[in-house]
């Protein structure tokens, strides 16, 4: 699609255009907080994130003033254009962050009421219960077996051999990966194909019994088949986990998810019902990115 | 055809004919690189075989009590020092009898080698009760002899450019008429220390000494590097004046010359600390410092190159920084930092000159008996050798560098199979 074939009417398209050629500050106005749902409401947040800005070395900032709650047992998925600090804002979530020099995040993220950035915080505990997998599966150059064990064992949650051999038959088995594995424990984990390595993750990820799993692009890397596996996988998952992904694909988004969230250059510019943010999105700038406009 | 089809074929030709040629400049450079180390290699082999084979000289001993002056219940200590000198005389004097002026008295006596008189004191120190027999013992010839064997000594030439004269030949031709005349494998060559004899010196000593000077090192530098390289590159923060300032001085001390270290080792590790002077120990703590920046470069290098998603997939599980590092970084960089320690290695083996600053130059006959007994290394061996007169000490010299070849060759190997254990392991 050419710029003249686009009807531009609003203001909006015309400003965030412009943004996204350079000028933040010249879009920024047209986002007055975040519309939508942002907040639950009267309900348990398992997430509080209230004016969360992130800034990178030579303070660059990368995030701006995010408010918004994580329900319980919820997949929220994350979407919005390249470089929009969605994948950043999830790494404030276990404070993944910490571990680039330069990064620096300010504000609020409580997780069940506590403060995850306060000193009696340790990072390696929440990042036990906030578990993460990544974009591109990255198994350790060990065993299948010895990769799911090994949270378990560095957290000492299995107290012999035959409670660590279920923690790893029953994470396989939840992230659909046992029966395809069950011969071959003791073979390589980077030996499997790119789907059953990021299954492999996942089982690895929920061998730790996390709270809440980030998922940063789950299924960029693989092919549709092992991307359907891995959806289905997620929906069951919810029932025992929150589930914040981030996501490139509207449709996976609009599949798994109850609620989703749109960013753009560092704001959140709507949080709302899944249905909702698909069927009539309340922002120009989400309507202009998930009908394809841009992004 | 289009235009571009038209362009792509016109310059299709040049390209390949680049490529070839390109294939042809590695070829030749590798056949040349080939070419120099069968050169090389052939000379020293060609030098130095020679020297694992001795001439020996069969000798019928007297053994009797009165000569030596012991009988055979008497203590160890008067056998040690019984008359076998004369026993050696003896026996010579049976074989080319009617030599009687004393210039050619000392020529028969110095056909055998000086080793001779041990041999039999060995051998009576065994078994007291060879004493009053008589024995056929083959005896060590003496270098010139060894060297007039091997075909070092030309007969032609007038008597007086020759180191054996002709009456000297004439008795070398009359005992190796009689079958008296033998070359065997020279066992003393792998067994003894070094001597001022080419005939009685031997490469064990050196060989000790190397190994005992490398263990030191690689039991300092392998681990101070690795927990070097492991704090600047993990642990150390980023862009910080101090950490860069430490950085570009690593890198410098990998080019500061050898010799500059022996200096530093004898001003501060013999002067200052006391350690004792041509020990392994010292030496060892020399070629540490020399080793050091080439295992924490490569070492850096090795952790550098580890995926940033391992260390991601680690710390998202709640694994701390230290386990991380050790649990999944380091086994992945292991075989990286296995070849820059061996590389470090293999120079510490072949560094002479930072030792030579703390008196490993020293002549040592004994083989060493622990990290701190005074002991010479296998480069500084070969440099004592080549700068030896005698025409045996020339092969001596090769097969020595032989020695140390075959030293580096089974500590490479040593090296990859432990690489290929940790590359087994993913």
């Amino acid at each position: 699609m050419t710029e003249a074939t686009i009807d531009m009417t609003t203001t909006a398209v015309l400003k965030a255009n412009t943004a996204t050629s350079g000028g933040r500050e010249e879009f920024a106005h047209t986002i007055s907080g975040t519309i939508g749902k942002p907040y639950l409401d009267g309900k348990d947040a398992k997430f509080f994130c209230r004016g969360v800005n992130v800034f990178y070395a030579g303070e660059k900032q990368a995030i701006f003033d995010v408010n918004m709650d994580i329900g319980r047992n919820e997949v929220i998925s994350m979407i919005g254009p390249s470089g929009c600090g969605k994948s950043t804002f999830l790494r404030c979530l276990n404070r993944m962050n910490d571990t680039i020099a330069g990064c620096r995040v300010t504000g609020d993220i409580k997780l069940d009421g506590e403060d995850i950035h306060d000193k009696e915080q340790d990072p390696v505990l929440l990042r036990a219960r906030v578990g993460m997998v990544f974009q591109k599966p990255n198994p350790f150059p060990k065993s299948i077996y010895d990769n799911v064990a090994y949270g378990p064992r560095l957290h000492g949650l299995a107290s012999n051999r035959a409670e660590l051999d279920d923690i790893v038959e029953q994470s396989l088995t939840k992230a659909g990966l046992f029966k395809e594995v069950k011969d071959r424990l003791q073979a390589p984990g980077t030996g499997l194909s790119g789907g059953q390595q990021q299954r492999l993750c996942i089982a690895r990820t929920i061998a730790v019994s996390p709270e809440v799993i980030l998922m940063d692009e789950p299924t960029s890397a693989l092919d549709p088949i092992a991307t359907a596996t891995i959806e289905e996988l997620i929906d069951e998952l919810r029932a025992s986990f929150t589930i914040c992904i981030v996501t490139h694909s509207m449709q996976q988004a609009a599949r798994i998810s109850q609620r989703t969230a749109y960013f753009h250059m560092g704001y959140l510019v709507e949080l709302n019902d899944t249905k909702t943010v698909f069927t009539n999105p309340q922002h120009q700038l989400t309507e202009n990115y998930i009908t394809g406009r841009f992004g | 055809m289009s235009t571009t089809t038209e362009r792509v074929k016109a310059t299709l030709g040049k390209r390949y004919a680049r490529e070839k040629r390109f294939r042809f400049y590695g070829l030749a450079s590798i056949a040349l690189s080939i070419l120099f180390l069968v050169i090389l290699l052939a000379d020293i082999i060609g030098k130095g075989y020679p020297a694992f084979t001795s001439t020996y000289i069969k000798l019928d001993v007297q053994l009797d009590a009165q000569t030596l002056g012991v009988s055979a219940d008497s203590t160890p200590e008067q056998l040690r020092t019984a008359n076998y000198n004369t026993v050696v005389q003896n026996s010579l004097n049976t074989l080319i009898p009617g030599v009687t002026e004393r210039k050619e008295k000392k020529a028969l006596k110095s056909l055998v080698s000086g080793d001779a008189q041990y041999e039999l004191q060995r051998r009576v120190m065994d078994d007291p009760t060879l004493i009053g027999t008589n024995q056929s013992v083959w005896v060590l010839a003496d270098d010139d002899i060894d060297t007039y064997y091997k075909g070092n000594i030309d007969r032609t030439l007038p008597e007086g450019d020759r180191r054996i004269k002709d009456f000297q030949l004439t008795w070398l031709d009359k005992l190796e008429a009689d079958g008296r005349i033998e070359s065997q494998f020279n066992t003393i060559f792998f067994t003894r220390g070094d001597s001022r004899e080419p005939e009685e010196a031997g490469i064990l000593s050196a060989l000790i000494g190397s190994f005992y000077t490398l263990l030191v090192t690689l039991s300092l530098s392998f681990p101070i590097g690795v927990a070097a390289a492991l704090y600047l590159e993990e642990f150390a923060p980023k862009n910080n004046f101090w950490v860069d300032l430490i950085e570009v001085n690593i890198n410098n001390l990998a080019a500061v010359p050898s010799i500059v270290f022996g200096l530093l080792g004898l001003a501060v590790f013999i002067q200052l600390f006391g350690v004792p002077r041509s020990a392994p120990l010292v030496g060892g703590l020399v070629l540490t410092l020399m080793t050091l920046p080439t295992i924490i470069i490569a070492a850096r290098a090795a952790l550098r190159a580890v995926p940033p998603s391992i260390r991601e997939g680690a710390l998202g599980i709640g694994a701390s920084k230290t386990q991380t590092v050790f649990q999944n970084v380091l086994p992945l960089a292991m075989p990286g930092i296995l070849t820059g320690t061996i590389i470090g290695m293999a120079q510490a083996l072949g560094e002479t000159a930072p030792l030579l600053m703390i008196g490993m130059i020293a002549f040592i006959m004994d083989v060493p008996s622990s990290v701190t007994s005074p002991s010479t290394v296998l480069p500084v061996q070969i440099y004592l050798w080549s700068d030896s007169p005698e025409r045996a000490f020339t092969e001596r010299t090769s097969a020595a560098i032989m020695v140390l070849l075959a030293f580096l060759v089974s500590m490479n190997l040593l090296a990859v199979i432990l690489r290929k254990r940790f590359e087994r392991r993913w």
